[in-house]
């Protein structure tokens, strides 16, 4: 879920930064799945591999919390929810913030760095909920472990578009002001708090809005969790949702959504709006933007006493004694460096390698024989499900497509519109689809095809806006001058969206598919396979197999049904998503 | 001029000396050279800018100077000590100014005190006081974005300055200003500079614009490229303030526009080797055809049929390196022949300004199939059985004789040239170049033009 929506309030250097995230920066000339993507791929199967061993001796039965539907007890719920959030939030960032650097700053690093943070973020992460839900179970006491692996699952959501944007910043700093950095004999701390960190924080900051909405989604699913006699439910507001709805409690339902769309919206205006307001000053166009991010809390807090103060005799000072610690002057910098690596380093660094390969061997050979133990049949049927799924996921996309495009153009050819609802379909996008879900089958699940409908519903909510936050980008940007001739000449009706809107819409097109392809094969973990009103509903599809290998302890088929859920979205990306947005990069550039 | 505040410095002792400096980029095959044999000294007291057309490396030199890129080989020397990393002695004034866009004026100049361990309320005092001397009290909380292109390069000077620079290098600081404020910044330069009111020992500026670096320098470095080299070291002896209407100063911008167009060589030596055959493999000058068409016509308007090329860029409000690759273009295809500065039309080049779209075409086309680059590309094509090649074919094979970008652009020139020709073409869905292998559009250069013979004779009368 994490991938390109903020982008469309920004300029094109957002749009770049962001829309290379989806897929990383594909090599020219470069194959399209290499040595090192194999290697990456075995590290995660050996990854899964030990995280499904630890959880072998894990009892079956796994008690979850009693969830409590009065309203006095959503406050705290909703308290729960959102610090999950902001703890993975900020780890997510700490780690972007190195990672980042490093991989942006260290040549060697970044060969090994960057292969890993491009497979890293085209992962469908939620299938990684089971496995690692199972192993901490079994390590840390039940709620505890549930907690971990919530965040633990936001932070795999939010953290690779995070670092992907701040590497992409620090390579891209502006080459004089590089050299300016260099002349001027900044040491590493100046360089990053008074270059690097600034010309990143845009980028960092738009993609923190996705990262956050995208986050909700991971937490409401990682909340409501419960396959079999295995409940590894956590008490916040997802779970007050999903028991509402599971008992048909009206009353707690509208109060439950209720607080989850005041959270999402507070948020909005009480912390990224504000910011984005604030960040406005690290752009670096040296013209003025003639229609900037607006906050009026941002305005009240900036004439406000308490918050200049707490400028002045907080931030200040911190940043002060940072400036003291890691400053320094320049003579110290400037002893002559020795290129040379010691011999030790050396040693050290093949030792390493030996020891990574030799797990990487060992790890691979004992996850091939737990795979082995999945019979033929077991393999038929993940085909078989790939392929229902893949289906579910084609008609989601679809049905996106066929209405926001249309409504996009509607929306994005029309300034005043734009502005106008602009704010309303980001509220929307925010909400998480996973803690609508079981909403969705209080109505759904005893139609005909009900889970079928509620699964390609779920993914559809989940990832629709993908697509209309880039239609809408992409018909905003549309020069008046094409719209002009188009005009002049009577290019109407179909002719007009042949030669004119379709075209100009592809690129932008794909970018909302490929983010919203990712999460519609997410979603298939919770949506194909579920518990409501303690009766189980399944659909034939991967991410069934997956729930029901965690209820019944099949951890090869488990271990199967994960590795093919991580292949196919990689060959998708890699093969199909990955030409056509060259093909949109190539052919159908506005500049 | 007489700027000799010499504390630390013996007097006559250079503070930069570069000797025998080469630079090479790349490696093995590909590596192309960029600076080739240069030896260059600048003493206390002294300006010198260095001139040349782009792409002959004056910028490289400048870095190198300053410590931001290592020569390949040769020795640099400040104050006769070898340089290791960045010269902490320089400071550069930047073309594009380089200030950080999320500070604000005062806060650009308090934050390169930084470094040097100066405390914060002298880095305050310092900055006030230099924005103050060059004319930005008022302005101290505006961010960059908010000032003109003259007032945010009064901030690149006035950080340049807080760090008091024994050197200051010039990066082509007034190119990217409007005229007059570069005219005014210029005059105040060279009044902080002339007084004595800043510690800076000497100047180094690169620059594009001739008439500058004489209103200015004291010493006119000039530069050719192919690679980068040293063509002349001239002195400026005139007084300051200079005034641009003298005759001496004429003269000398003449003579250094002389220097840098030089002067049309012989046919082979202009058009140089195709890849593959010996010889020295000359570039194609990125121009638009409609850049050496537009020339050509200008030029045949003169009832001379000569001009001065230093007038025609004045009239055209155009420094000479926007009009050089245009100028490099004629010479090349042998529509005009460069002299002292002079630049006149052969009979061909006069018949070619005078022809209609058509003949222009077929002219262009028969003159291009001599250019080595050309006929390369042609002859590959020619041999190919399908008379389509890949682009990626063309660009590893030129990637020996320039480096990676440069060997695009050439690809990317010849495709423009050939396209208007209609000698070979793109197709930019496949990046193939490919030709129509039926008889009739052939390539094959006989008979295509009817003026394929007289040419010849046109070429010989016109060398003087």
């Amino acid at each position: 879920m994490s991938g390109s929506s903020g982008n469309i309030m920004k300029g094109s250097v957002h749009m770049n930064s962001v829309r290379r995230n989806t897929l990383g920066t594909p090599q020219p000339g470069g194959r399209l799945l290499s040595a090192g993507d194999i290697v990456i791929l075995i590290g995660l199967a050996v990854v899964l591999y030990a995280g499904l061993r630890l959880a072998i001796p894990l009892p079956t039965p796994v008690i979850g919390p009693e969830i409590n539907l009065s309203a006095s007890a959503l406050p705290w719920y909703a308290l729960l929810s959102v610090t999950r959030m902001t703890v993975a939030y900020f780890l997510s960032l700490s780690f972007s913030l190195v990672y980042g650097y490093i991989a942006a700053r260290n040549k060697s690093a970044e060969r090994i760095m960057l292969p890993i943070l491009d497979v890293l973020q085209s992962l469908p992460i939620l299938s990684f909920l089971p496995v690692v839900l199972l192993s901490l179970s079994a390590l840390l006491p039940q709620g505890f472990a549930a907690e971990i692996a919530a965040v633990i699952l936001i932070f795999t959501s939010q953290a690779w578009n995070l670092t992907f944007s701040f590497y992409q910043s620090v390579r891209t700093v502006p080459g004089d002001l590089q050299e300016a950095s260099e002349i001027f004999r900044m040491n590493w701390w100046y360089r990053l708090r008074h270059m690097e960190l600034p010309f990143g924080a845009l980028a960092l900051l738009w993609n923190s809005v996705m990262s956050w909405a995208g986050g909700w989604f991971f937490l409401m699913a990682a909340e409501t969790f419960k396959v079999g006699s295995r409940d590894f439910r956590l008490p916040g507001l997802g779970s007050y949702l999903q028991k509402a709805a599971n008992d048909g409690n009206t009353t707690a339902i509208v109060l439950g959504v209720l607080t989850l769309v005041s959270l999402v919206v507070l948020l909005d205006q009480l912390v990224w709006r504000p910011l984005l307001a604030w960040a406005e000053k690290f752009k670096i166009e040296l013209v003025e933007n003639d229609n900037p991010p607006t906050s009026w809390f941002f305005e009240v807090t900036g004439q406000s006493r308490l918050a200049t103060g707490f400028t002045s005799r907080v931030v200040v000072p911190i940043v002060e004694a940072l400036d003291r610690k890691f400053g320094g002057s320049f003579k110290e910098q400037f002893a002559p460096t020795t290129n040379a690596i010691p011999f030790w380093r050396k040693a050290l660094r093949n030792g390493l390698l030996v020891l990574v390969a030799g797990v990487l061997i060992y790890g691979g050979f004992r996850a091939i024989q737990l795979l082995i133990t999945v019979p033929l049949s077991g393999w038929g049927e993940i085909i078989v499900a790939v392929l229902a799924t893949g289906a579910r996921v084609a008609a989601a996309l679809i049905i996106g497509v066929l209405w926001t495009v249309p409504v996009g153009v509607v929306i994005g050819t029309n300034p005043r519109m734009a502005t106008l609802l602009q704010p309303v379909v980001q509220i929307l996008a925010s909400i998480p689809a996973t803690a609508l879900f079981p909403i969705m089958l209080l109505v759904l699940v005893n139609l005909p095809f009900g889970l079928n409908a509620a699964a390609i519903l779920l993914m559809l909510l989940g990832t629709q806006w993908y697509v209309l936050f880039n239609v809408i980008a992409g018909a905003s940007a549309l020069p008046q001058d094409l719209k002009d001739i188009a005009t002049m000449f009577k290019v109407g009706g179909w002719l007009r969206w042949k030669t004119l809107l379709l075209p100009a819409l592809f690129p932008y097109l794909i970018t909302g598919l490929i983010t919203a392809g990712g999460g519609a094969w997410n979603a298939s973990i919770v949506a194909e396979y579920t518990e409501f009103n303690n009766k189980t509903y399944t659909v034939t599809g991967l991410g069934a197999i997956i729930s029901q290998a965690t209820a019944k302890a099949d951890y090869g088929l488990l271990l199967a049904g994960t590795l093919t859920m991580i292949g196919v979205v990689i060959m998708l990306n890699r093969f199909f998503w990955r030409r056509l947005y060259r093909l949109a990069e190539e052919r159908y550039r506005m500049d | 001029m007489a700027n000799i505040n010499g504390n630390g410095v013996k007097n006559g002792q250079e503070l930069v000396k570069l000797s025998k400096v080469d630079k090479i980029y790349g490696r093995g095959e590909r590596a192309t050279e960029a600076l080739q044999n240069i030896n260059l000294t600048i003493k206390p007291g002294e300006f010198v800018a260095l001139l040349g057309p782009s792409g002959c490396g004056k910028s490289t030199i400048l870095r190198i100077v300053a410590g931001l890129i290592p020569a390949s080989t040769g020795s640099v020397l400040y104050r006769g000590q070898q340089l290791h990393g960045v010269n902490p002695h320089t400071t550069i004034v930047f073309q594009a100014f380089a200030l950080f866009p999320w500070l604000t004026v005062q806060e650009n100049v308090e934050v390169v005190l930084k470094p040097l361990g100066i405390a914060p309320a002298e880095r305050t005092k310092r900055a006030l006081s230099l924005l103050d001397r060059v004319g930005l009290d008022g302005f101290e909380t505006a961010y960059p974005r908010e000032l003109s292109g003259g007032m945010r390069q009064k901030v690149g000077f006035a950080r340049a300055m807080a760090v008091e620079p024994e050197l200051l290098c010039l990066d082509e600081p007034f190119s990217a200003l409007d005229v007059l404020s570069a005219e005014s910044l210029r005059g105040e330069l060279m009044e902080l500079w002339t007084s004595g009111a800043i510690p800076t020992k000497a100047i180094l500026m690169v620059s594009h614009n001739i008439e500058e670096a004489v209103f200015m320098a004291d010493r006119l470095v000039v530069m050719g490229k192919g690679p980068g080299h040293i063509i002349a070291d001239i002195p400026v002896n005139l007084p300051h303030p200079r005034h641009r209407k003298e005759r001496a100063f004429l003269q000398l911008v003449d003579q250094v526009y002389g220097l840098i167009v030089g002067k049309t060589q012989t046919e082979a030596e202009e058009l140089g080797a195709a890849p593959g055959e010996p010889g020295k493999v000359r570039g194609l000058p990125h121009v638009q055809i409609n850049a050496i068409s537009g020339l050509l016509e200008r030029v045949n308007e003169e009832i001379a049929d000569r001009v001065d090329l230093y007038r025609l860029a004045e009239e055209l409000h155009e420094t000479l390196n926007d009009l050089l690759p245009a100028v490099e273009a004629s010479e090349m295809l042998g529509f005009a022949t460069v002299e002292s500065g002079d630049l006149s039309l052969t009979p061909l080049g006069q018949t070619f300004a005078e022809a209609s779209i058509q003949a222009r075409k077929e002219i262009f086309a028969a003159r291009i199939k001599r250019v080595p680059i050309i006929r390369w590309i042609l002859t590959k094509l020619n041999q190919d059985e399908d008379g389509r090649l890949h682009w990626d074919d063309y660009q590893d094979e030129l990637e020996e004789f320039f480096p990676l970008e440069e060997a695009e652009r050439q690809i990317e020139s010849a495709v423009s040239w050939g396209r208007y020709a209609e000698l070979f073409y793109f197709d930019d869905d496949d990046d193939t170049l490919f030709i129509e292998k039926d008889p009739v559009a052939s390539a094959d250069g006989n008979g295509s033009t009817p003026l394929g013979e007289p040419e010849q004779e046109h070429i010989e009368s016109s060398k003087p």
